[in-house]
């Protein structure tokens, strides 16, 4: 459907929905539900130069309107991502898809986003800054500017590939960091990763998570993803993927209305395996009710 | 194929039934037709949580399945409260379930709310004449339940609770060591520690149902994963049925 089309860069979308890193494994665990070539395009979960089996659990704990997670990025490394996983999907997916990668130093980063630059099946790097820092403090790489502008300037010198630097919201500056971001060559910003979060178990006192921190996401955090993307996209040129508890077309429209090019989904797969094609089959319904033409139109109205 | 996918489906509530201390009997009336073996679990929707709530699967005929859950929070609460002739939704055709593939003789050993799920084992067991040595281990007499139901199954019913307030007083793997029946293929579903001693003193193969705090229950989030011989699987999917061979506690 024309009126759906969306741009990031020079790729195409059918659509602007995207299922969210780490909310769709490889690709394959939602083929019992719909075909995912309905997607715009798909964000794998997040991956890492060596494997890793992630946190301890419990890794899930949940509160009104969303959940906490503490998967601690669990994946079997690139090198087998690339080898196995895109040959698996590429069967069964037919667009390009969104590489999500994340790393514990820069070296990491580079080489990740390096192995990828010349993939077909890669259509975006979206790279995650959101992990902390290991060789130099502990702290998350987007957590500040010159941090994350350094992992930007770096991994653009090993590729040409559409570059996506994906933000953590908790920052109190995160229009600086995108800046920053599309200073040193991002050719896009997706946002917002999880907030952090805690819960704690009211018979024994201690934490729900092993790890005793989590990402918090879903509907609750929506909110906060629109007001960010809103500052973002009065600083910076480059398209945003909005993404941050978002559920329904609504929600697209209204995350599109402060200023992204495509939107992610993400908790709400895990509640409704159903919610990216419905949100799809959802989108030209909710437009007609709201006079929009086309879906391109009404990318930052707001500033309007 | 078409059989084996995990879809949404709406139950009607037969009953709701209170049958020990928090702990409920829940038979719903619906489609039952992906329920090739035991073990397999769904996750109910509950209007009071943003996740859905995995429950494993105690009973079924050819259009019915009956479930026992305890309440431990407020989404089990919710579920508590709903009446007959209510619908609920679910998510279905989860889990790998159990391999029926003992032939002569079969250890089950259940503790509290891992019970469940092997009065279905046991019944399909039976069918296949294999012959059933049960060991039913509860917290005390009030929170025992299905004790009459595995008797029908067997002769050869053990009870064990902790305060001894009914059968003997201890822990499961204390009358798998007291009657010598460590030698006995087995089947065993309950807390973590109890599957961990059965897996221990146990010189038998085994099949361990595990339980895990799950996100999706469909293997999207990862959230469940757990370590095997075999590398990483998912409780939801790849599990929750476990082999002995390949069990390894992530501790």
């Amino acid at each position: 459907m024309e009126r759906l089309k969306v741009k990031l860069n020079n790729l195409e979308l059918d659509n602007p929905v995207i299922p969210a890193s780490g909310t769709y494994g490889f690709g394959y665990d939602y083929l019992d539900f719909y075909d995912p070539n309905i997607l715009g395009s798909i964000s794998l979960k997040g991956t890492t130069l060596h494997p890793r089996f992630g946190n301890v659990t419990p890794r899930i704990a949940e509160c009104h309107m969303g959940m906490l997670n503490s998967v601690g990025l669990q994946n079997p490394g690139i090198h087998k991502v690339i080898e196995e996983e895109l040959v698996k999907l590429d069967k069964i997916y037919h667009k390009k898809i969104i590489f999500n990668v994340s790393g514990f130093n820069i070296d990491e980063y580079v080489e990740c986003v390096r192995l990828l630059d010349n993939i077909d099946k890669v259509g975006i790097i979206e790279v995650n800054i959101s992990c902390p820092n290991v060789k130099d403090g502990g702290l998350s790489f987007g957590s500040d500017c010159s941090s994350a502008a350094s992992v930007t300037k770096e991994v653009r010198k090993v590729t040409t590939k559409p570059l996506f630097i994906k933000l953590s919201p908790n920052v109190s500056n995160i229009a600086d960091i995108a800046k920053s971001c599309e200073d040193e060559g991002a050719d896009g910003i997706s946002m917002i990763n999880t907030l952090i979060g805690a819960r704690f178990n009211l018979k024994t006192g201690k934490p729900i998570l092993h790890n005793v921190t989590g990402g918090f996401s879903g509907p609750a955090i929506l909110p906060v993803a629109l007001r960010m993307v809103y500052e973002v996209y009065e600083r910076v040129n480059i398209p945003i993927i909005g993404i941050g508890g978002i559920s329904s077309a609504y929600d697209v429209i209204e995350m599109m209305y402060a200023g992204a090019s495509a939107i992610q989904i993400g908790s709400s797969n895990l509640v409704d395996p159903y919610t990216c094609k419905k949100v799809i089959d959802d989108l030209p319904l909710v437009m007609d009710e709201l006079n929009i033409k086309k879906i391109t139109d009404i990318i930052g109205r707001a500033h309007k | 194929m078409v059989f084996n996918m995990k879809k949404i489906e709406n139950y009607k509530i037969i009953h709701n039934n209170l049958i020990a201390k928090n702990t409920y009997e829940m038979k719903l009336e619906g489609n039952v037709g992906w329920i090739d073996k035991p073990g397999k679990f769904i996750n109910v929707s509950v209007d009071s949580n943003y996740l859905k709530r995995p429950i494993s699967i105690c009973d079924y005929d050819e259009t019915t399945l009956t479930l026992v859950y305890k309440v431990f929070g407020s989404g089990t609460k919710w579920l508590s409260n709903k009446k007959e002739n209510e619908k609920i939704e679910a998510l279905v055709n989860l889990g790998n379930g159990f391999e029926l593939n003992t032939e002569n003789e079969a250890l089950i050993i259940g503790g509290g709310v891992g019970v469940p799920p092997l009065y279905a084992l046991s019944k399909r067991l039976k069918e296949k004449g294999v012959k059933l040595t049960i060991i039913l281990g509860f917290t005390s007499k009030e929170d025992s339940f299905y004790i009459d139901k595995f008797k029908e199954l067997s002769e050869l019913v053990y009870i064990s609770s902790n305060d001894g307030s009914i059968g003997e007083i201890g822990f499961v793997s204390d009358i798998m060591i007291k009657y010598n029946l460590l030698d006995i293929p087995y089947y065993t579903c309950g807390p973590t520690p109890m599957l961990k001693a059965v897996h221990s003193i146990s010189t038998a193969k085994g099949q361990l149902s595990l339980e895990e705090r799950m996100g999706c229950g469909f293997g999207a989030c990862m959230g469940c994963s757990h370590k095997t011989k075999n590398g990483y699987k998912r409780v939801c999917v790849e599990g929750p049925v476990f082999t002995s061979e390949e069990i390894i506690w992530n501790d």
